[in-house]
């Protein structure tokens, strides 16, 4: 039977050290809502999204009242909106039209975001993904709870730098419009290489055209939990180290399969994954720089920082797989700088550099997420930054991405908050040289060979 | 059966056992285990109970549960067994 002290070892990871779901999201086939009639799509989108997920939100509340664990979000996901769309839409208005629709849903449910404004893009941009991809400023400008993501890139098809090149205009003119709130609106924009189908994170979520017509995916968090539990083994050696995380990330898993079996249960709909991801907060310790400090770096982004993200992102994983029946998502080690207070903080001293975050980016889920960077960066540097990006994807079989947010009329040394999950963030440096001969070449890169690996 | 942990933590005074226990018996609900540790005048017990011949729903207990905690100045939770057998067996 349960002791005491395991008892009071899981209420204080609760209680004291933010150990929480981070969400539970379900994964919705709109694939039958398909007409060629634009308002015939958006009611039968309206229809299906808020019959599916009508129980998500106190079912989610249930479940924390039952089992004293917070679960922070509630979300949905969708199958890619450019194929939905892709009979009922002739305009980049009528895309707009399901964003708003979808943003109704969102809010008549009372979910936390709707994602699945996305597209798939890594080999060709059909006319529907082109327009699509084409009204996300005006549909991110227009919805609160709504987030687009889109594939450019895969291992198998190479990158499409023709979507690169578009998405670097997208994520600029996204900021613009969105301009007099901080340029939220690219805080809910991901571009993706080798995008996984059933990802519970936002913003990146989106159904996959290989999933069922329900899925439930969770995502679990932890981060605070793991430093406490590192701070115990300070000093100790890398086994030490390595076993302690295992051990953690067990630990915070079962709680997200267990959450995510009586989510299943209460709502009938089946289990997909659980998201192994140690996912930061703002919250005061709750942060995943706050873990490479206990590992033994003064602070994230020096040198060792590389190795030590590397290693706890590896353990994590072992010890998380065996925590679930199935795992998927993402499942990394989150490092998004916004939603982390002492990545911010990395950033403010100078010690955490965009170059350097992308040395991270290859050894650990995701990308260069939530990173504020001046509102006069050109839209040729942001798709060059994003090809880079990108590249670390293909080349290494990874899921890789961006979240850039150019924050229109502040500059290095200034920063911008948006509250909630997604903090606050300095606006950080970006290379002053060029790269749009480079960008503007137009067509694809090949998809790379897959042996002689060096 | 339905297990679940009520766990009671707060400053130690005079009757908080009686308390929880009388709510228990009086709506049929069996302590299965029970342990407790006082440090430094900090109460801290741990109850499992089984709800299977409860005359209360979990979360009618949850809501009976706060009302005494209130009363008497201490944080009692009530959590499904499921959690902690989840994290800590494998």
């Amino acid at each position: 039977m349960i002791n005491q002290y395991e008892v009071d070892e899981t209420n204080r990871m609760i209680t004291e050290e933010n150990l929480d779901v981070r969400t539970i999201t379900i994964g919705v086939n709109l694939l039958p809502c398909m007409d060629s009639d634009i308002d015939k799509l958006c009611d039968n989108i309206y229809e299906k999204i808020t019959t599916v997920c009508k129980d998500l939100v106190p079912t989610g509340e249930k479940i924390e009242k039952e089992f004293g664990i917070p679960i922070v979000h509630k979300r949905i996901s969708l199958t890619p909106i450019a194929l939905v769309g892709s009979s009922a839409c002739r305009s980049e208005e009528d895309f707009v039209k399901v964003a708003l629709t979808l943003d109704r849903a969102a809010k008549a449910l009372g979910v936390n975001f709707i994602g699945g404004y996305s597209a798939l893009v890594q080999k060709a941009m059909t006319k529907s993904d082109r327009m699509l991809i084409n009204s996300i400023p005006e549909a991110l400008s227009q919805t609160e709870f709504l987030c687009s993501s889109v594939n450019v890139g895969s291992t198998k098809a190479g990158i499409n730098m023709d979507a690169v090149r578009l998405m670097g205009d997208i994520v600029k003119e996204t900021a613009l419009k969105t301009a007099d709130q901080g340029s939220i609106g690219a805080a809910k924009l991901v571009v993706f290489t080798n995008a996984p189908e059933d990802n519970p994170f936002m913003a990146g979520a989106f159904n996959g055209v290989s999933e069922g017509d329900a899925v439930i995916n969770v995502g679990v968090s932890g981060p605070g939990v793991m430093r406490t539990a590192l701070s115990r083994v300070e000093g100790k050696d890398f086994e030490t180290l390595c076993e302690t995380i295992k051990k953690t990330a067990f630990k915070i898993t079962r709680v997200g399969q267990l959450v995510a079996k009586e989510a299943s249960k209460e709502l009938k709909i089946p289990f997909g994954i659980v998201d192994l991801s140690l996912a930061p907060t703002p919250a005061v310790g709750d942060s995943v720089a706050d873990v490479l400090h206990e590992i033994g770096v003064e602070y994230a982004g020096a040198p060792g920082t590389t190795a030590a993200l590397a290693l706890l992102n590896d353990q994590v994983k072992k010890g998380g797989i065996m925590a679930s029946s199935y795992v998927g998502g993402l499942s990394g080690a989150f490092i998004p700088v916004s939603e982390d207070a002492s990545m911010i903080t990395a950033a403010e001293k100078g010690a955490l550099t965009i170059e350097k975050l992308e040395a991270m980016t290859s050894v650990c889920s995701v990308g260069l997420d939530m990173i504020a960077i001046p509102g006069d960066t050109s839209p040729e540097t942001i798709s060059g930054i994003i090809a880079d990006e990108m590249a670390i994807g293909m080349i290494n079989q990874k899921t890789t991405a961006t979240r850039l947010i150019p924050v229109i009329g502040k500059g290095v040394g200034e920063s911008v908050s948006y509250g909630g999950l997604l903090g606050a963030a300095p606006i950080m440096p970006v290379s002053k040289y060029d790269c749009s001969a480079f960008v503007n070449r137009g067509g694809r890169i090949p998809a790379p060979i897959h042996s002689f690996k060096n | 059966m339905k297990r679940v942990v009520i766990t009671v933590v707060g400053k130690d005074s005079v009757g908080i056992i009686a308390k929880v226990c009388t709510l228990l018996a009086e709506t049929g609900i069996n302590i299965l285990d029970i342990s407790q540790t006082i440090t430094g005048g900090f109460f801290n017990m741990m109850m499992i109970v089984d709800l299977s011949e409860a005359k209360i729903t979990f979360s009618e207990l949850q809501e009976k549960l706060d009302e005494i905690g209130k009363e008497i100045g201490v944080e009692i939770h009530a959590q499904k067994e499921e959690i902690f057998d989840m994290m800590h067996r494998v």
